[in-house]
């Protein structure tokens, strides 16, 4: 048998519903919501600020430092241990590599730049849901970047390639009986929109070749509309500042730089 | 040739904002092969064929000659270190005061522990190590009064052209008013025209954006306090 209508009937290169907004912490330098149907993430981004521990520091640029964390109660089943695991470090990390090839922290030798994501609800690709908030929060907190990094998974069940796949597609041959291809793949993917450079790619499953590069080209443009909504999401925190005609310019004395 | 966004427009990092080597790349952008991209989240500001991104959030980076208020957080061997609200904090060195310190003398005695002072910026190393001086007139510690935290990118706009700003709600409000680079505020007056004056600060803060931000904030000011104001741009030295 063939997967012919998704689990929670989307088409196959359809993304779950997305909803993001910024500036959510008020206490933060900057911060974003980021929802992808059920998983929600939760940037707050701190500083450049002094780094401790100070053997830490780098003296020629300033440092990333992402912090990924499930909240308990963010998963369907039993509780989730907080704090770092072998496998929050592990995703802490790849975020970091995802973000900070877009980050000009030359300005701010031995400062940092700490980037807490927490996940509040999950429901597969966390990840990307994360890197998403933190790409928004980071241009929120007003930090120097060549473009923002948006993400997405794409993979591979029942013979089909989909974009942004769930739980239930994750774990398909549980939820779906009688499929001739029981492999299934996982490649959460995070892309540079103007660039097309690929900053994160992970793949968890079995999968060949051909299929990998279908579904990196179907990743592009599931990249390009989630960019999409991260940059409106961001416009429309300043949208008041949107004026028609010109603003107060009697006052710009030294405004700028 | 085409510029791709509008003068004052808000742009984030990634966009284009003109896409043929016809434009030059001013602040917060950059150029990637033909295109002129977005490097800040900010408004554009054009100025020519000059693009620039005027910055709209982000941690104040100390420059030379800036009026900053800050806190000491720590007394060190011949002088203070003081939080000055950025991501690098500054050194107070003892020669750098009014008064002549001699050697081995308590510190204390001079700057304790979270007094607030308004200093002057002298040096800002390449690695960012910030020296200030007390050692100018009307540069001193603050005593009384309070203090708010405004974002700096707003700075220009509650100063005016040439101080005209604040010199308005001075003389509205009758307070002392310090703003300091960094974005902390000193106000100090009788406690409800304190208020008048936080109050029509948030308001720039707010509305710096909308045209005739003096007009309306000379009514506003006007309006509550009864005060004929006059529109006065007189030398501006950061602290008056």
């Amino acid at each position: 048998m063939d997967y012919n209508k998704r689990v929670d009937g989307r088409d196959f290169d359809e993304l779950r519903p997305i909803e993001a907004k910024v500036g959510v912490i008020k206490k933060a330098d900057g911060s974003a919501f980021f929802k992808m149907g059920n998983t929600v993430a939760y940037a707050a981004v701190y500083g450049p600020r002094e780094m401790f521990p100070k053997f830490m520091q780098d003296p020629k640029r300033g440092v990333l430092r992402c912090n990924y964390n499930m909240m308990p109660f963010s998963g369907a089943g039993e509780r989730v241990r907080p704090g770092p695991s072998r496998r929050s470090k592990e995703i802490s990390a790849v975020t970091t590599n995802a973000l900070v090839s877009v980050v000009d922290l030359n300005d701010f030798p031995n400062a940092v730049v700490d980037v807490y994501i927490e996940l509040s609800q999950t429901d597969a690709g966390s990840r990307c849901c994360g890197i998403n908030a933190a790409a928004m929060a980071l241009a929120d907190a007003g930090i120097a970047m060549k473009d923002m990094v948006a993400a997405v998974a794409v993979g591979f069940a029942g013979n089909k390639i989909v974009v942004d796949l769930n739980y239930e597609e994750e774990h398909l041959p549980d939820y779906v009986e009688g499929l001739d291809n029981k492999d299934v793949a996982d490649i959460p993917v995070a892309m540079i929109p103007s660039t097309g450079e690929i900053s994160l790619l992970q793949m968890d499953g079995i999968v060949d070749k051909e299929i990998i590069i279908g579904a990196l080209n179907k990743a592009k443009s599931a990249i390009a509309q989630v960019s999409k909504v991260q940059r409106e999401a961001l416009k429309e925190k300043f949208a008041s500042q949107i004026v028609n005609g010109n603003g107060d310019d009697e006052n710009a004395a030294g405004a700028g730089n | 040739m085409s510029l791709l966004v509008k003068d004052k427009q808000v742009v984030v990092p990634g966009d284009v904002l003109a896409d043929d080597l016809g434009f030059i790349p001013g602040f917060g952008t950059y150029r990637n092969n033909n295109n002129l991209m977005c490097s800040r989240l900010g408004i554009v500001n054009m100025e020519g064929k000059v693009i620039k991104v005027i910055p709209l959030s982000g941690r104040y980076l100390p420059r030379r000659n800036d009026v900053v208020i800050g806190r000491v957080f720590d007394i060190l061997m011949m002088g203070w270190r003081i939080n000055i609200n950025s991501p690098y904090s500054a050194v107070l060195s003892s020669k750098e005061t009014q008064d002549f310190i001699e050697k081995n003398e308590d510190l204390s005695r001079y700057f304790d522990l979270d007094d607030h002072l308004v200093c002057k910026v002298t040096n800002v190393t390449s690695q960012n190590l910030v020296d200030v001086t007390v050692r100018e007139q009307g540069l001193r510690k603050l005593r009384g009064g309070r203090i708010i935290h405004v974002n700096t990118h707003k700075v220009p706009r509650i100063i005016g052209k040439k101080g005209s700003m604040v010199s308005m709600i001075k003389q509205a409000t009758n307070c002392r008013i310090i703003v300091g680079q960094n974005g902390l505020i000193w106000i100090d007056g009788e406690p409800e025209k304190e208020n008048i004056a936080v109050e029509a600060i948030r308001k720039i803060e707010d509305e710096s954006h909308i045209p005739g931000l003096t007009e309306r904030m000379k009514t506003h000011l006007e309006g509550i306090t009864g005060v004929k104001l006059v529109f006065d741009e007189g030398d501006y030295n950061g602290l008056q």
